[in-house]
């Protein structure tokens, strides 16, 4: 059994008096698909930037490849090959879509896509687009973010974390506000990340569409992980039926 | 000369923190950086010698005046030009850099520039405590910064308003749940400042002259207290006020009275590379943003 | 019958874009016209002005320079009250150098520039990992605390300040300078902020977060543009050292501070032309008004304040739009 890709050691995290994250530990194999679950302030997104440290842990730790990574600034996780998305979407909205990707394009990380020709970082941005289902023919990547519907704004976001060539990706809520027929048409673009051999965590709330594609799950709910397994076992879990739809105490009789 | 010493550099300190804590207040509850403040502080006390000299009034209720005129300059300046930029740095710090400079040097221009712009003190005595001689203003002065900042404390713990101060102070968004008015509450923080500098000018001035650089200094003071103690503190004020208080004159008795300024350069680059944030600064970088 | 205003671009615009710029000479020189025009005038006024005017030239381009440099500042999410601290540490390297060690004006402008821009940069770093308000405080201050130290110590001249710097090698020499000195800038990191690096600049002003998600280490990126406004400001100081064969106190004056930041805001935040444009105007009409004496700072603060909350748009932008599009007025379509 080789060393997991990720690791998080007893992590917590207190805002103040509130405790966000408490005692949470797992870990991660390369090449798996986890997804994490768990009602809404049970700390999915709070786990997130701890793992990729826009935020510091109050306690424990995490290790990447054996590494502990929970000291470093988030600049230098990135570029150990950690991607992540955000659930806010929030791109520059009067730049042209490609120009969005100018910046992941910049980065250290993205060297040998660019390959360092002054000029090139905009045909890489529209291939790379191109790759997320931004059509080329309809020129939709030259139309400003700001103009763009929710769908192919959640590609954007995919579509610079895969610049970064990252080995680990995290999907902060990528299925959020998207119709059926386009969380269908990403799904594909996931399953290629995962034949290209990364590692991808999945913080969802469409537990349908998650599930066909998830190997692991964790349910988290207020800052604890309550279960860890396959999809089908967490789902028989009791805590997580609790946890999701009360139990019969709750009932406020 | 040790005891000398000791009770000017009391004296000194509360001079910071009297002319820091309007300035510190109005960025704590409103994150507004009110660069005019110099000016405010300038205003008030030429307000009160035009008041006495050329409308004769007493003393007492020129001093009165002057402070809720300054203050409700205060609350027209946000609620005219803050208040349409309000959020954007840019423009809040020059919107506000550009009022305080138009109105000291207006007040230059006019010749408000003599020695003869004083203001009276308010009591005529002296008294000698050990071995140096203290006058009763500048006692007044401690008395005075004592008094308001355990007001200060209790209005912000007891009263209404004080209470809505410090709830859009720790988080404003919560706030806004709960009812407060942002936009008002700003502009109370804004006029409150402004108000706080004109009791501060009242209560100094007396111990000088009133000029224009004046309000370059206080702004210059007021900058370096607030951010060696850390914005939004009123904690980090008073601490930062007697450190540089009682360093500034310190320096002055046992090594020279031109090191002083250079004590608090150092002191503000010390602190800027150690913690940037200030003694007790809450500046938590990205954390907050998230 | 209700009416709306239309804006299109005009038919040349269309019809220059891209590799079209070459079709006709019409095209080109719509393209190149507003480019060369200003470098053909500033190379060409030295030669019809008079002294006094070519000396109000002089420091069209300096605060045009300062200016600049605040915009890029200003771009890159750092709002500078202090370019006066840029201006008098390069004024004062460049004082120091000629003046205790005789290095001659070819040598010390460019290091002046040098070491202003890195002395700066290293007072600046701490600061720049907090908010904004915290640069702008830091930039204010400290200037205005220099002055009271070097007035205290008496230190590089005290209150005299240092006299009797060696002069330019001639008066054409100076204006010609700092004129290509200043359109180099102007052009030169006019392209670097349109460039892929000056859009990870921007972004680290608009959304660090984004940009600290790729991997960017938006705190040493913040340094370089730091440096680089640092050492053009640093420079204006340096070369002015050497025109007036003095310095002093005056060089951390409120007065640098100010009106590059009016000059940026009146001719166009965001873009340098119109730092330079609000430069342009700016400095000859305090010229004028030189007369008026103390109220010139009033006229700016008040100038200033109007600019930034009802026109931020900036002259230059003005400008630009009027020059690529044109407005009409249509019917409402029912």
């Amino acid at each position: 059994m080789s060393t997991p890709l990720l690791e998080t050691i007893r992590l917590s995290k207190s805002f103040g008096g509130v405790q966000a994250l408490l005692n949470v530990s797992f870990s991660l194999r390369q090449g798996e698909l986890l997804g994490v679950i768990g009602p809404n302030g049970s700390g999915k997104t709070t786990l997130v930037n701890l793992i990729t440290r826009f935020v510091k842990p109050t306690s424990g730790k995490v290790l990447y490849r054996g590494n502990p990574i929970h000291q470093l600034p988030p600049h230098k996780i990135v570029r150990l090959g950690i991607a992540r998305t955000f659930q806010m979407v929030r791109p520059f909205y009067q730049l042209p879509a490609f120009k969005n990707m100018i910046i992941p394009l910049y980065s250290p990380r993205a060297k040998g896509l660019v390959g360092g020709r002054y000029g090139d970082r905009d045909a890489m941005a529209l291939d790379l687009l191109e790759e997320v289902g931004f059509e080329r023919d309809a020129f939709v990547a030259y139309k400003p973010a700001g103009a763009l519907p929710q769908g192919y704004l959640k590609r954007l976001e995919l579509a610079k974390a895969i610049a970064l060539q990252p080995d680990l990706v995290i999907l902060d809520e990528l299925f959020s506000g998207l119709s059926l027929a386009e969380v269908a048409s990403i799904v594909p673009i996931i399953e290629k990340m995962r034949i290209q051999g990364k590692t991808i965590i999945m913080i969802e709330h469409r537990l349908r569409e998650l599930f066909r594609i998830a190997d692991r799950v964790i349910v988290m709910n207020y800052g604890s992980k309550i279960a860890d397994g396959s999809p089908d076992s967490v789902m028989e879990d009791e805590a997580v039926k609790c946890a999701y739809l009360g139990s019969e105490t709750d009932s406020g009789d | 000369m040790l005891t000398g010493t000791i009770i000017y550099a009391i004296i000194n300190s509360a001079i910071l923190a009297l002319t820091a804590i309007g300035f510190n207040l109005t960025f704590g509850i409103s994150g507004v950086a009110n660069f005019a403040y110099g000016a405010f502080y300038v205003m008030a006390a030429y307000g009160v010698w035009m008041l006495i000299h050329m409308a004769h009034l007493p003393y007492p209720l020129a001093v009165l005046i002057s402070i809720s005129l300054t203050t409700l300059a205060g609350a027209l300046m946000y609620r005219f030009v803050i208040i349409r930029i309000k959020g954007q740095t840019l423009s809040e710090v020059i919107a506000t850099f550009g009022i305080g400079l138009t109105v000291l040097e207006l007040f230059r221009y006019f010749g408000f520039v003599g020695f003869e712009y004083t203001l009276p003190v308010f009591i005529d005595k002296s008294f000698m405590i050990g071995d140096a001689y203290v006058d009763a203003q500048r006692l007044l002065i401690v008395a005075f910064a004592v008094a308001l900042i355990i007001v200060l404390w209790l209005f912000t713990h007891y009263t209404h308003l004080g209470l809505a101060f410090r709830g859009i102070a720790q988080d404003e968004r919560t706030s806004l749940t709960f009812g407060m008015d942002p936009d008002r509450i700003a502009r109370m923080a804004v006029a409150f400042g402004a108000g706080l500098a004109a009791i501060a000018a009242t209560v100094i001035i007396p111990l000088g002259s009133i000029s224009p650089e004046e309000g370059y200094d206080v702004l210059i003071k007021a900058l370096a207290v607030c951010i060696i103690g850390g914005l939004g503190s009123s904690g980090g004020v008073i601490i930062a006020s007697v450190v540089i208080g009682f360093a500034e004159r310190f320096t002055d008795s046992y090594i020279g009275s031109h090191w002083t300024m250079i004590v608090s350069l150092a002191a503000l680059l010390m602190v800027l590379v150690v913690k940037p944030s200030g003694i007790f600064g809450k500046q938590k970088e990205l954390e907050e943003r998230i | 019958m209700k009416t709306r205003k239309e804006r299109i671009d005009r038919g040349i615009k269309a019809r220059s874009q891209d590799i079209f710029a070459l079709c006709s000479w019409r095209e080109m020189l719509y393209l190149s016209g507003p480019r060369l025009l200003p470098v053909v005038i500033c190379l060409l006024l030295p030669l019809i002005l008079g002294v006094y005017w070519q000396k109000v030239l002089m420091s069209v381009a300096v605060f045009a320079i300062l200016a600049i440099s605040w915009d890029i500042l200003s771009q890159s999410g750092m709002i500078s009250l202090g370019q006066a601290l840029f201006f008098g540490t390069g004024a004062y390297c460049a004082g120091i150098m000629n003046h205790y060690w005789g290095f001659s004006p070819l040598i010390t402008l460019p290091l002046a520039a040098v070491f202003g821009g890195l002395i700066s940069t290293v007072l600046l770093l701490p600061v720049l990992r907090l908010r904004g308000v915290y640069f702008s405080m830091v930039t204010l201050i400290i200037p205005l605390m220099l002055v009271r130290v070097i007035e205290a110590t008496k230190i590089f001249g005290g209150t005299e300040g240092l006299s009797g710097m060696d002069p330019m090698p001639s008066a054409g020499f100076e204006v010609y300078l700092i004129l290509i000195v200043f359109l180099a800038v102007l052009f030169g990191f006019r392209r670097l902020m349109d460039s892929d690096y000056g859009l990870v600049l921007k972004g680290i002003s608009d959304n660090d977060r984004s940009v600290i998600n790729a991997g960017i280490n938006i705190y040493w990126f913040k340094a370089q543009a730091l440096f680089i406004a640092a050492s053009i400001a640093a420079f204006a100081g340096a070369f002015m050292t050497h025109v007036y064969m003095f310095v002093g106190m005056p060089v951390f004056a409120l007065d640098y501070s100010i009106l590059p930041i009016a000059a940026a805001v009146v001719g166009g935040p965001g873009t340098l032309a119109g730092a330079a444009v609000g430069a342009f105007i700016l400095v000859p009409l305090s010229e004028l008004l030189r007369g008026i004496g103390g109220l010139r700072i009033v006229f700016y603060g008040v100038f200033l304040v109007v600019c930034i909350v009802a026109l931020p748009e900036g002259i230059f932008h003005y400008m630009e739009r009027k020059y690529h599009q044109f407005e009409r007025w249509v019917e409402v379509e029912k």
